[in-house]
C-alpha cells in the first residue's frame, strides 16, 4: 500500500538548510496500522507531509499503491485514495465554515454524488448524530471537531489514512471515544493508517508495527509484541518505553 | 412569541442552513448592542441615511436658490443654520450635501478594499515573484502622501466629483492590501487550509472560499474605522475646489467658501464642519463595534 | 498540628453569559500543607480556573468568591489589586503550560529573572544577577551565563519550562501553582522538570499545587489528589491510591487510559452522569495529612 525508501526531508536552503528526515524507509502493506513514534522534532510529522503533498523537498522513493510520488504535485486519484487527519482540531477546521460547509465541500471535491444524503451518512459514521450539521465549529468541542475532521477525510472513500496525533490535544476519556472510531472505521472500511504520536502506549494499543524516530532517523522498527514486552533493540527505544510508564522518583 | 424566536436564533443546535447563520448573525448583534457608543454611531448613520434618501422632502428650503439680500445671516427662525454668501439655506444644503457625502464614502468604501483584498491576498497566497511584484506597487503607492496623489490624479483626470471619487479609491486601497497580505501568511499555513488541499481544492477555490471570508472581517472593520479619513480627504478635495462644483453643496467645498468670513460670520464653515465632525465620528464608533462583532481574535470564549 | 499553608473552603468562580451565569468553579475547598497536590480533571472541569482564583486572575465579569480563603491564616480572597501583586510572585508563584507565551521575547532571560527577583525582593543588580545564576543553576540549566544572555527563542521548549520554573522560583515563594507544567514536553524532558519541582518540595518545604490532565503522572508524582469535575471537587485521595478510586468518573477516566501491558481491542469509554454533577465528595480527609512538611 505504501512503501517509502531512503527518504529525505528538508527544510530552507543551506546554509539554513535543515534536515528534518534523514535516510527513512518503511513499508505498510494493505490493511495494517502502522505507527511512527518519537519526541518532538523527530521529525516523524515531516514524513506524513511530505506524503500527503504538504511540503515538496524531498529525495528519495515514496510509493502508493505502486504509483510512485513526486514533488508536492498530486494528482485527483492521490487525494481520493489518501487522507489526513490533523493533530489539533481547533486549527484544522476553517472558524467560518460550518459542519455541513465542511462536508459538503469535501463531497464535491471528491466528485461524489448525492450530497445531502451522503452527509448525514458520513456523520452517523463517526457517531455525531444529523444534530451537529449546522453548526460552527466554536459551538463544537475538541472532541466532535475532531469526529468532524475524520468525517472529512472519510468523505471521498479513502483507503489509507494518514493520522498526525489525532488524540494528543484531547481528554483522555475523549481520547478513547476517537481512538474506538478509528479502530471501529478500520474495521468497517477495511482501511490502512499510518499513525503518527509521540505517545506510545497509543501507538500500542493502536498499531500492528511501529518505527521508533529520533533526530529524523529511524532508530528501530519493531512489531508491538516487542513493544509490549519492552524489547527494544536499541537504547533509546528501551529509554523511551521507560520515560513512557510513568514518572519514577529517583 | 418573541421569546421562543430568541431562542430560535440562540440555538446551539440549528436545524438548517438558514437558521445557522441567521443566528450566527443575530449573535453578531447581540454582541454589537451591547456596545452603547457603537450603537449611538450606527443611529447617526441610520439618521444619515434617510436624511439622504428623503432630503428633497426634509429639507426646508432649495438648496440652490439664492437670496441676496438675506446673504451671511445668522442662525435663526427662518434659517435654523443660518445662510451662505448667496443667501442659500445652510441647513437644507447639507441636508442635499448627505446625498454627495454618501455617495463618496460608499464609493470609496466600495472600491478601495475589493482591490486590496484581490492584491493582498494574491501576492500572499501566490508568494514568490508575484508577491514582490505586487507589494511593490503598493508600496509605491504607499509611499506618496494620499492626498497629494489624489490632487495629481483629479488634475489629470479634470475636476468632478466622479473623478475625486476616483482618484481617492485608487489612493486609499494600499494599506487594504498590506493588511490581507498579512491575514493571509498567516491563514496560509493553518491546518484547514492544508486540509482543504489534500481534498484537491485548487488555488483559486482555497482563495475564495477559504481565504477571502477570514479576511474580509478585518477589512470592514478597517474600512468604517478609516471612513472617516475618507470623508476628510473628500472634503479637502472638495475645499481645493477639484471635487464637487459649485453650485453643488458638497460638505468640503461649503467650508471652502466659508472661510472668506470666517471670523464675522462663524456659521457659514462651522456647520458643514460640525457636519463632518459628527459624521466621521459616528463611523469610528461603528468600526469600534464592528471590531468587537468581527475580529475572530476578539475571542468566542 | 500546624496551619496549613494555604486554606479553601468553598471557592466559587461565575462569569454572567448571555444563557445566565456560568460557573466555572462550584464550591471547591481543600487545604494545602507542604507537599504535592494534584488536581486531576478533563478540559473545563474548572482545575485551571481554580488556580487562577487562588492567584487573583480572574478577569472581570469573572466573579470569585469563598468562604474562606487564606494564605498562613491571613485573607487574600479579592485583595485589592495593589496587595495581590505582592503576594503574587513573591508568595505565590504559577508556572503556565507552554513558556513560549509565558517570557518576554524582547528581553533577555537573564534580565527577566533579574527583574522578576528585585521586583519581589529589591536588593541591587548584582544581588540579582547572583540570585538569578543560582536559579538557573538550581533547575540544572549546565551553562547558566550564556542562558543569561539567550533570548527566549533561542532555547529548546524544556529549557523554556526550567526557565519558567527558575523565574517562579527566584522570589522564594511558599506556595507553586503549576497549570500542565510538562504536557508541552517531551518525556525525558519531564522527568528533569519534575524533579526540580519535586526536590522543591523536599527540600524548601514548599507547597506544590500541580494541576494536570495525566491520571497517571499524578498518582506517582504527587502526595494528594483532587478530582474535579464539572467545577467541584468529586473525589479527594492519597495519591498512591488512585487506582483503588472509588467515584465512578475517577475509575472511568482511568479506565479510559489505553495501557501497554494490559492490550484490549476498544477501550472503555466514559458514561457520564447527570448526578455526578451535584453529589457528594468521596473523601479520605478534608484536612491535609502533611500541614507542617514531609
Amino acid at each position: 500500500m505504501l512503501k517509502i525508501e531512503h527518504l529525505d526531508v528538508w527544510f530552507g536552503l543551506p546554509p539554513d538548510r535543515v534536515d528534518a528526515v534523514k535516510d527513512a524507509g518503511f513499508s505498510v502493506t494493505a490493511g495494517e496500522s502502522f505507527g511512527l513514534v518519537g519526541e518532538s522534532g523527530s521529525g516523524k510529522s515531516t514524513i506524513l507531509r511530505a506524503i500527503a503533498g504538504l511540503v515538496g523537498s524531498w529525495s528519495g522513493r515514496i510509493e502508493v499503491d505502486g504509483q510512485q510520488l513526486e514533488g508536492h504535485r498530486r494528482n485527483r486519484d492521490f487525494y481520493r485514495s489518501v487522507q489526513m487527519v490533523f493533530q489539533d482540531p481547533y486549527a484544522s477546521l476553517h472558524p467560518r465554515h460550518s459542519v455541513d460547509a465542511v462536508l459538503s465541500e469535501a463531497l464535491k471535491l471528491q466528485g461524489m454524488d448525492d450530497i445531502d444524503g451522503r452527509i448525514p451518512r458520513l456523520l452517523d459514521d463517526v457517531g455525531l448524530g444529523r444534530v451537529f450539521r449546522f453548526r460552527y465549529p466554536h459551538q463544537l468541542s475538541g472532541g466532535q471537531r475532531q469526529r468532524v475532521a475524520i468525517a472529512r477525510a472519510l468523505a471521498g472513500q479513502p483507503r489509507l489514512l494518514l493520522l498526525d496525533e489525532p488524540t494528543s490535544a484531547l481528554d483522555v476519556s475523549v481520547q478513547a471515544e476517537i481512538l474506538n472510531l478509528l479502530t471501529d472505521l478500520r474495521a468497517e472500511h477495511g482501511l490502512t493508517y499510518l499513525m503518527v504520536s509521540h505517545d506510545l502506549v497509543v501507538i500500542g494499543h493502536m498499531c500492528d508495527r511501529l518505527s521508533v524516530m529520533q533526530h529524523g532517523r529511524i532508530v528501530e522498527t519493531m512489531d508491538v509484541a516487542a513493544l509490549r514486552r519492552g524489547a527494544g533493540q536499541q537504547d533509546y527505544t528501551r529509554h523511551l518505553i521507560g520515560a513512557s510508564s510513568g514518572y519514577r522518583r529517583y | 412569541m418573541s421569546q421562543t424566536r430568541r431562542d430560535w436564533l440562540l440555538s446551539d443546535a440549528p436545524q438548517t442552513r438558514r437558521q445557522a447563520r441567521l443566528g450566527a448573525i443575530y449573535q453578531g448583534w447581540l454582541t454589537f448592542r451591547a456596545n452603547k457608543l457603537a450603537m449611538f454611531g450606527l443611529i447617526i448613520l441610520v439618521i444619515l441615511i434617510f436624511t439622504a434618501i428623503f432630503a428633497p422632502w426634509i429639507a426646508p428650503q432649495n438648496p440652490f436658490s439664492q437670496n441676496l439680500g438675506g446673504r451671511l445671516a445668522p442662525p435663526s427662525a427662518e434659517h435654523l443654520l443660518g445662510t451662505d454668501a448667496l443667501g442659500r439655506d445652510i441647513l437644507s444644503r447639507l441636508i442635499h450635501g448627505a446625498r454627495i457625502t454618501l455617495f463618496i464614502v460608499g464609493t470609496v468604501a466600495l472600491i478601495a478594499p475589493i482591490i486590496g483584498l484581490f492584491i493582498g491576498t494574491v501576492a500572499g497566497f501566490a508568494g514568490g515573484w508575484l508577491d514582490q511584484v505586487l507589494m511593490r506597487i503598493t508600496d509605491i503607492f504607499l509611499a506618496f502622501p494620499k492626498l497629494i496623489l489624489a490632487l495629481a490624479f483629479v488634475a489629470a483626470l479634470g475636476a468632478s466629483i466622479g473623478n475625486a471619487v476616483l482618484a481617492l479609491a485608487l489612493t486609499a486601497w494600499p494599506p487594504y492590501a498590506r493588511l490581507a497580505r498579512a491575514e493571509t501568511l498567516t491563514i496560509r499555513n493553518a491546518d484547514y487550509i492544508a486540509a482543504a488541499r489534500l481534498q484537491g481544492a485548487g488555488p483559486m477555490r482555497l482563495l475564495i472560499r477559504h481565504i477571502w471570508p477570514l479576511c474580509i472581517s478585518s477589512l470592514i472593520v478597517r474600512v468604517a474605522l478609516d471612513m472617516a479619513g475618507i470623508i476628510l480627504s473628500a472634503a479637502g478635495l472638495g475645499f481645493l475646489g477639484l471635487g464637487a462644483q459649485p453650485p453643488m453643496p458638497e460638505w468640503g467645498a461649503m467650508i471652502s467658501d466659508g472661510r472668506t468670513y470666517i471670523l464675522d460670520f462663524w456659521w457659514v464653515a462651522a456647520m458643514p464642519g460640525l457636519a463632518i465632525f459628527i459624521v466621521s465620528l459616528s463611523f469610528n464608533l461603528l468600526g469600534d463595534g464592528l471590531r468587537d462583532v468581527l475580529d475572530p481574535k476578539g475571542g468566542k470564549e | 498540628m500546624t496551619d496549613p499553608l494555604l486554606s479553601v473552603r468553598d471557592l466559587r468562580v461565575a462569569f454572567p453569559t448571555r444563557q445566565g451565569v456560568f460557573e466555572a468553579v462550584r464550591g471547591v475547598s481543600f487545604d494545602l500543607g507542604r507537599e504535592r497536590l494534584g488536581v486531576v480533571g478533563e478540559s473545563g472541569s474548572g482545575k485551571s480556573m481554580t488556580g487562577r482564583a487562588i492567584l487573583g486572575l480572574v478577569r472581570p465579569p469573572g466573579r470569585v468568591t469563598a468562604d474562606r480563603m487564606d494564605l498562613d491564616g491571613q485573607p487574600i480572597l479579592n485583595l485589592p489589586e495593589r496587595k495581590m501583586r505582592k503576594i503574587r510572585g513573591s508568595r505565590i508563584s504559577m508556572v503556565m503550560q507552554d513558556p513560549k507565551f509565558s517570557l518576554n521575547p524582547v528581553m533577555t532571560i537573564g534580565d527577566q529573572i533579574i527583574e522578576a527577583y528585585r521586583l519581589h525582593a529589591g536588593g541591587g543588580k548584582n544581588v540579582g544577577r547572583q540570585k538569578a545564576l543560582d536559579m538557573l543553576h538550581a533547575v540544572q540549566i549546565r551553562d547558566p551565563e550564556r542562558v543569561m544572555q539567550a533570548y527566549p527563542h533561542e532555547v529548546s521548549g524544556g529549557m523554556g519550562q526550567r526557565i519558567m520554573i527558575a523565574m517562579m522560583l527566584a522570589p522564594d515563594p511558599e506556595i507553586l501553582i503549576a497549570d500542565e507544567p510538562t504536557s508541552a514536553l517531551d518525556v525525558s524532558v519531564r522527568t528533569e522538570v519534575l524533579n526540580i519541582m519535586d526536590r522543591l518540595v523536599t527540600d524548601r518545604g514548599m507547597g506544590l499545587i500541580f494541576i494536570s490532565h495525566d491520571l497517571n503522572l499524578v498518582a506517582q508524582f504527587c502526595d494528594r489528589v483532587l478530582i474535579m469535575y464539572a467545577g467541584r471537587v468529586v473525589e479527594t485521595l492519597t495519591a498512591k491510591n488512585l487506582h483503588d478510586a472509588r467515584h465512578p468518573y475517577t475509575q472511568g477516566l482511568l479506565n479510559s487510559l489505553p495501557r501497554l501491558d494490559a492490550p484490549t481491542g476498544r477501550l472503555p469509554v466514559l458514561q457520564r452522569q447527570e448526578s455526578w454533577r451535584d453529589g457528594d465528595t468521596i473523601t479520605e480527609s478534608l484536612e491535609t495529612e502533611f500541614p507542617g512538611g514531609l
